[in-house]
């Protein structure tokens, strides 16, 4: 008892917490791929896009924030829906030409950003509420404890989603098998194109909420993209459910080595889990569906 | 009355296609201009350009390798996305040969060149099972990871890198031992691509499952042209330490990974001319848009997307098909 016990505690709490952002980055990047195979190797520059967006409405146009954040999900969308539309529609099914068509545009777009040098302390989106709590002997600040609310929220709305609405349920069919699905009057180019928007309006949310605990910068997509990557590697690309677990393990695995072993440490952390899940089970850990697809 | 257009072999492709090609001078020059010119372009450029251009040249000539590196594996049914990879581990290679064992550049650079080819295979191993973006995304990350690994770790120098390499003899030196290694590279595996070795990588990419029905073990054909993508690489990374006389993170900066498939799909993915040919486009191009500073990424990403999308088969294809024939508006019979 005493002080190991609430580092444990406090260790714990943040894993946790790491745990959400994780998730919350992962799920629109695996929603998209869950439901039309399409990689969006473009997701980090839609979360940068977002935070800048949502920065410049605020602080240069000082729209209120309610409509910033509502403009800036929308913008979002409308990006993906239009990048879908006339790009991806036309390399769709090559899965390595849309894999370095969604490339590029990521990088045009977070190498346009750091062009303008938009780095340093300022550029950040505000908090919700700027207040912190004691639990169990640890400094936990409101915005955290919204990322961790906000991420069980959506992946129980996203379920719901999948489960209970007409689109959901047309996403699901698109996922399973495209062509029955077309048989049965489902759009497909349609569904596709959605579900980039859907993964890049998440995009968007997860930078509100991940954003204001440091600051805005381009090489952020990059963490994102990697990071959203290593955990839908590990937990099995496409796979709800995986990435669920993925985040828990990730998440938890830097945290503590963050607090036992040495914050440098924590990348390697991750290179190893994604590394041993491959050499032992090579389509994630939750992914059968399309296991011939991935691996041979 | 409708029309179509039609694409109609010419004359002389078909005439110098067999042995009575050596009938005339014409077919002769026919068949020999399009792998002369290349050559004598390579051995020619480095004496007759300034000392910027040539520095450029250097570039072009590491970014072609680079690329053809990338054409091989992507011609095996594995595209990287991590080129950085090779480059960044057969520098560290060179360089701690080097370094710590005082080993001359041209010791170190040949073992430095199959050693990085090992351990990128060996490296990369655990996800030879992966197929198509599976891949691309394992080896986008490995790159990224292994900058923090130096950085964590502190080996080899940690964030500073080593530098006080031993340079190579002369700038001669320097430009023709990359322009020549160029050369065979694009030649010699050109030629194995189209033999029936080349032929078992072609079919992985084709179609694995069929290639495993006939008795073939996809896996050690998968490592073998790793390895030597890998070797391909590594030596552009080992060059490149001792033209810079330094090795540190920036080794695996992604424009090593970015540069080559940039060159490889503006030039045509699947020849391994095309990716030294969009090496010999993209390179002189960035450094005319070398004012527009941190500009210059975003234009190869938009030159990414503009050929993925409008020009998929690149520039050599496209050129070659102009070669070997032409076209014609011809009636459809109604």
């Amino acid at each position: 008892m005493g002080e190991n016990y609430f580092m444990l505690i406090g260790t714990s709490l943040y894993a946790l917490i790491n745990t959400a952002i994780l998730a919350l980055m992962a799920i629109g990047f695996n929603l998209t791929f869950g439901i039309s195979g399409v990689a969006n190797f473009a997701y980090g520059a839609f979360y940068v896009l977002a935070a800048y967006g949502l920065w410049g409405m605020l602080n240069l146009l000082h729209f209120p924030y309610p409509v910033a954040v509502a403009l800036a999900v929308i913008a979002n969308v409308l990006l993906g829906a239009l990048i879908y539309r006339f790009v991806l529609l036309r390399v769709r099914g090559q899965a390595l030409s849309e894999v370095i068509a969604t490339f590029g545009i990521g990088l045009a777009i977070l190498e346009l950003f750091s062009y303008f040098g938009w780095v340093g302390f300022e550029y950040t989106l505000p908090v919700f509420l700027d207040k912190s709590f004691i639990i169990a002997g640890t400094y936990v600040d409101f915005q955290r404890l919204a990322i961790l609310g906000f991420s069980a929220v959506l992946i129980m709305a996203l379920w719901w989603f999948t489960h209970h609405t007409a689109i959901g349920l047309a996403f699901r069919g698109i996922a399973q098998d495209e062509r029955t699905a077309l048989t049965f009057g489902i759009d497909s180019d349609w569904i596709a194109m959605l579900s980039v928007s859907f993964g890049a309006g998440i995009a968007a949310l997860a930078a509100l909420f991940i954003i204001p605990l440091g600051s805005i910068a381009p090489g952020e997509g990059y963490d994102v993209l990697i990071k959203a990557l290593a955990v839908c590697i590990i937990g099995g690309l496409g796979s709800t459910g995986g990435v669920i677990v993925a985040s828990f393990i990730v998440g938890f695995a830097e945290r503590f080595t963050d607090t036992y072993i040495g914050s440098h440490w924590t990348m390697i952390v991750s290179l190893a889990a994604i590394l041993l899940v491959l050499v032992i089970k090579p389509s994630g850990l939750f992914g059968k569906q399309k296991e011939l697809e991935e691996r041979i | 009355m409708k029309k179509r257009k039609e694409r109609i072999d010419r004359g002389i492709k078909v005439r110098s296609s067999d042995i009575f090609a050596l009938l005339s001078w014409r077919e002769m020059l026919y068949l020999a201009a399009p792998r002369v010119l290349p050559v004598v372009a390579c051995m020619a450029l480095p004496i007759l350009l300034d000392p910027y251009w040539q520095k450029v040249l250097l570039s072009v000539a590491v970014v072609a390798l680079l690329a053809i590196s990338w054409d091989i594996i992507a011609q095996t049914g594995m595209v990287s996305l991590g080129q950085a990879l090779f480059f960044g581990v057969g520098a560290y290679c060179s360089g701690v040969m080097n370094h710590y064992w005082g080993l001359s550049p041209m010791l170190s650079i040949p073992i430095a060149s199959v050693m990085g080819g090992l351990i990128c295979t060996v490296i990369l191993l655990p996800v030879l099972r992966l197929r198509g973006i599976y891949f691309s995304m394992v080896t986008l990350i490995i790159p990224l990871i292994l900058v923090r690994i130096v950085e964590a770790t502190k080996i080899f120098g940690g964030t500073e890198g080593l530098s006080g390499m031993t340079p190579l003899p002369s700038k001669w030196v320097e430009l023709y031992l990359i322009v020549i290694v160029l050369l065979c590279a694009l030649f010699g595996f050109r030629r194995m691509m189209n033999s029936d070795y080349g032929l078992v990588l072609k079919g992985i990419n084709d179609n694995d499952r069929s290639v495993i029905n006939a008795g073939i073990n996809i896996y050690w054909f998968k490592a073998q042209s790793l390895f030597i993508a890998g070797v391909i690489g590594a030596f552009c990374g080992a060059f490149m330490t001792h033209v810079y006389m330094f090795v540190g993170m920036p080794v695996f900066a992604l424009d090593y990974s970015i540069l080559p498939i940039a060159a490889a799909v503006v030039g045509g993915p699947g020849t391994l001319a095309g990716a030294t040919f969009g090496a010999f486009i993209l390179v002189p191009l960035s450094e005319v848009l070398r004012g527009f500073g941190g500009l210059r990424i975003v234009f190869y990403g938009a030159f990414l997307v503009i050929f993925i999308v409008a020009l998929p088969e690149g520039i050599f294809h496209y050129i070659q098909r102009k070669y070997h024939q032409f076209e014609r508006w011809a009636e459809v019979a109604e």
